[in-house]
């Protein structure tokens, strides 16, 4: 039995304003998700990956179509339906890691728990879980600053999926890490897919990145130019 | 609450940069109840003194009785009503009779104001105890004056000084006056060109037998407030050139506690704009995370509030110290301080009164909430896409 769609595209249309014209930078983009998929957009600078992203995260809406994620539909909620799906159903990684910088690396971790109604100890639990996950248990005091670009993915890492979100969205996760490091995020990330059965979408150009997917959805000009599924084995 | 908790952490983690802003706020805080304290212990001390040497608790003044006025003071006298007279007798008044006069120091003319007054009298501070000296000598008139008036008459203890008058029946008459102590007062009204002798005396002089200008009431006397045309003045009455003195005075301290709380939350806007400018990813990822925007908002505001919080506490550690010992070994005033009129004691001891802390607290927490807030409108405007990317806003 397939798994359920947890996303779904119906021409979905980005523009922004560009001057006095419009630049397009989605157009009628028609993609399904389901629970467990591991797959990656894939695509020049410029092609839509992480304007998708955004659109899929609750971060922005598209301009026409529908965006459905997680049964919601993101034009119709309000600010604070959008940050509730966010809190509970979506984990973010990005690019550049965007950790808190005053904040160690349990608080960090701990700072997505804190938006929940959780006790101390469920949240302490649920930290050293997700720490655990990504081998940085014994760096739990340490400051992002302190921490190597792989270290500091992995705590992302750990950040997005400590509230065990059904939806994760990577942004270039692995842009800023070497050829070792990007391995042994991506290693991470798809054996918590495996475990966890959560969902993974990437943005990527990453040949790296792409070995690991089992989807891969071809960008170009805002329009998909072809969705690879590989062969299960 | 969430909010607090990160603006603690965010706070703390910003390291100099929190503790300049807490120290500059610290700084203004404590000014402001240092020179806040030093008006309301002055104020205190004006009003107590003013009290204690001049004024009484209340006083019933002739019907023609205008201090304003000089020229009613000859007029300004008559035989104290019977009621008042009682009053007087319990001890509960002491009457005064003012007489117009021109003393001659040293060959030099000086307009003078002699006060009768009742040497047995214990409403006011004045020495008139020291009135009362034995002299057989019939033309022997004992006066006493205050330190500012011995100073600019050029008078000291022992002296002789002659005084003209005109009595009742408007006669000049002159006679020598013997100063027999100069005493100190920090009430300048009670003490500048004015020379005290007995009243008995005064009256004999001026021919205005059992008559009195004005009786001072002691503390709990129960005055009427019409006494035979007499009019009652109670303290809030007699006190109010010097309470709008110092009301003057309190608008001036709130300019100047205006300007030093302004500069130290110039420097609180202005990290709160610099934050949330340089803060943009952190602003992405808060709401990336979960937070609603009005949590941001909530949370940068909290933030900058808690500069005043933690000000408030670092001024109670360095300046709960430092305004206690000012409490104790008082405020040196320079000696031209009194010139200005207004009742003035060597030092002032501050008063730190509740009110007056809390107000300061509250003003502080208030408008550094204000300022707080002001900046922080721009994150509510902030697209999260735009803020993710550290897009300038």
């Amino acid at each position: 039995m397939e798994n359920p769609i947890i996303v779904t595209l119906e021409k979905v249309t980005k523009r922004f304003p560009a001057g006095k014209t419009q630049f397009t930078a989605l157009n009628k983009i028609e993609l399904t998700f389901r629970k467990g998929e591991f797959s990656g957009l894939v695509g020049p600078s410029g092609s839509g990956k992480t304007t998708l992203l955004n659109i899929i995260g609750s971060l922005d809406c598209p301009s026409e179509g529908v965006a459905t994620v997680l049964g919601k539909n993101i034009s119709s909620l309000s600010h604070k339906e959008s940050a509730e799906l966010r809190n509970y159903g979506i984990g973010f990684i990005f690019q550049t890691y965007n950790l808190l910088p005053v904040y160690n690396v349990y608080d960090n971790v701990e700072f997505a728990l804190l938006l929940q109604k959780l006790s101390g100890s469920q949240r302490k639990k649920a930290v050293m879980d997700a720490l655990e996950w990504v081998g940085l248990a014994d760096r739990a005091k340490s400051k992002p600053s302190t921490l190597s670009g792989g270290e500091c993915q992995r705590v992302a890492i750990a950040r997005a999926m400590v509230k065990r979100p059904a939806l994760v969205l990577a942004d270039e996760p692995s842009a800023n890490l070497d050829s070792q490091n990007s391995h042994m995020i991506v290693q991470t990330m798809k054996r918590l897919n495996k475990e966890l059965n959560t969902t993974f979408i990437f943005s990527t150009h990453d040949e790296k990145v792409m070995q690991y997917l089992d989807r891969i959805i071809y960008l170009k000009d805002g329009m998909v130019e072809r969705d690879e599924r590989k062969s299960e084995g | 609450m969430l909010e607090l908790k990160l603006a603690f952490k965010n706070l703390y983690g910003s390291g100099l940069r929190t503790w300049l802003n807490v120290t500059v706020l610290s700084i203004a805080f404590v000014i402001i109840l240092f020179y806040n304290g030093m008006l309301d212990g002055w104020n205190m001390q004006a009003q107590r003194d003013t009290i204690d040497w001049e004024i009484g608790s209340g006083q019933l003044w002739h019907p023609g009785y205008d201090p304003y006025d000089p020229y009613t003071f000859a007029d300004a006298h008559s035989s104290i009503p019977p009621e008042i007279s009682t009053l007087i007798e319990r001890g509960d008044a002491a009457s005064i009779l003012l007489t117009q006069a021109t003393a001659y120091p040293g060959g030099r003319m000086l307009n003078t104001l002699i006060k009768g007054i009742d040497p047995n009298q214990k409403i006011l501070k004045i020495p008139s105890e020291l009135l009362t000296a034995d002299n057989s000598d019939s033309d022997y008139i004992p006066a006493i004056i205050g330190r500012r008036f011995s100073q600019s008459a050029r008078l000291k203890e022992g002296d002789r000084v002659l005084v003209r008058w005109r009595d009742s029946n408007g006669t000049f008459d002159a006679r020598e006056v013997t100063i027999v102590s100069v005493f100190q007062t920090n009430v300048p009204t009670a003490d500048l060109n004015q020379i005290y002798i007995p009243l008995e005396r005064l009256r004999e002089m001026t021919s205005m037998y059992n008559e009195a200008t004005l009786v001072v009431l002691s503390q709990g006397a129960i005055a009427p407030q019409q006494y035979g045309g007499w009019s009652y003045r109670d303290n809030d009455y007699l006190l109010k050139d010097l309470k709008d003195i110092m009301t003057a005075k309190k608008g001036g301290s709130t300019v100047i506690s205006g300007l030093l709380l302004a500069i130290a939350l110039l420097a609180i806007f202005d990290t709160q704009v610099l934050s949330i400018f340089r803060r943009q990813k952190e602003i992405g990822t808060y709401i990336a995370l979960g937070m609603t925007r009005k949590k941001v908002v909530g949370l940068f505001t909290i933030e900058g509030t808690t500069h005043s919080l933690l000000a408030i506490l670092l001024g109670m550690i360095w300046g709960v110290p430092f305004l206690l010992l000012l409490q104790k070994t008082g405020i040196p005033m320079p000696a031209s301080a009194d010139q200005a009129g207004i009742a003035i004691a060597d030092k002032i001891t501050p008063y730190y009164g509740a009110g007056m802390i809390l107000t300061s607290v509250i003003l502080v927490v208030l408008s550094s909430l204000v300022v707080s807030y002001i900046p922080t409108r721009r994150i509510s405007r902030m697209r999260p896409t735009d803020a993710l990317r550290g897009k300038i806003v």
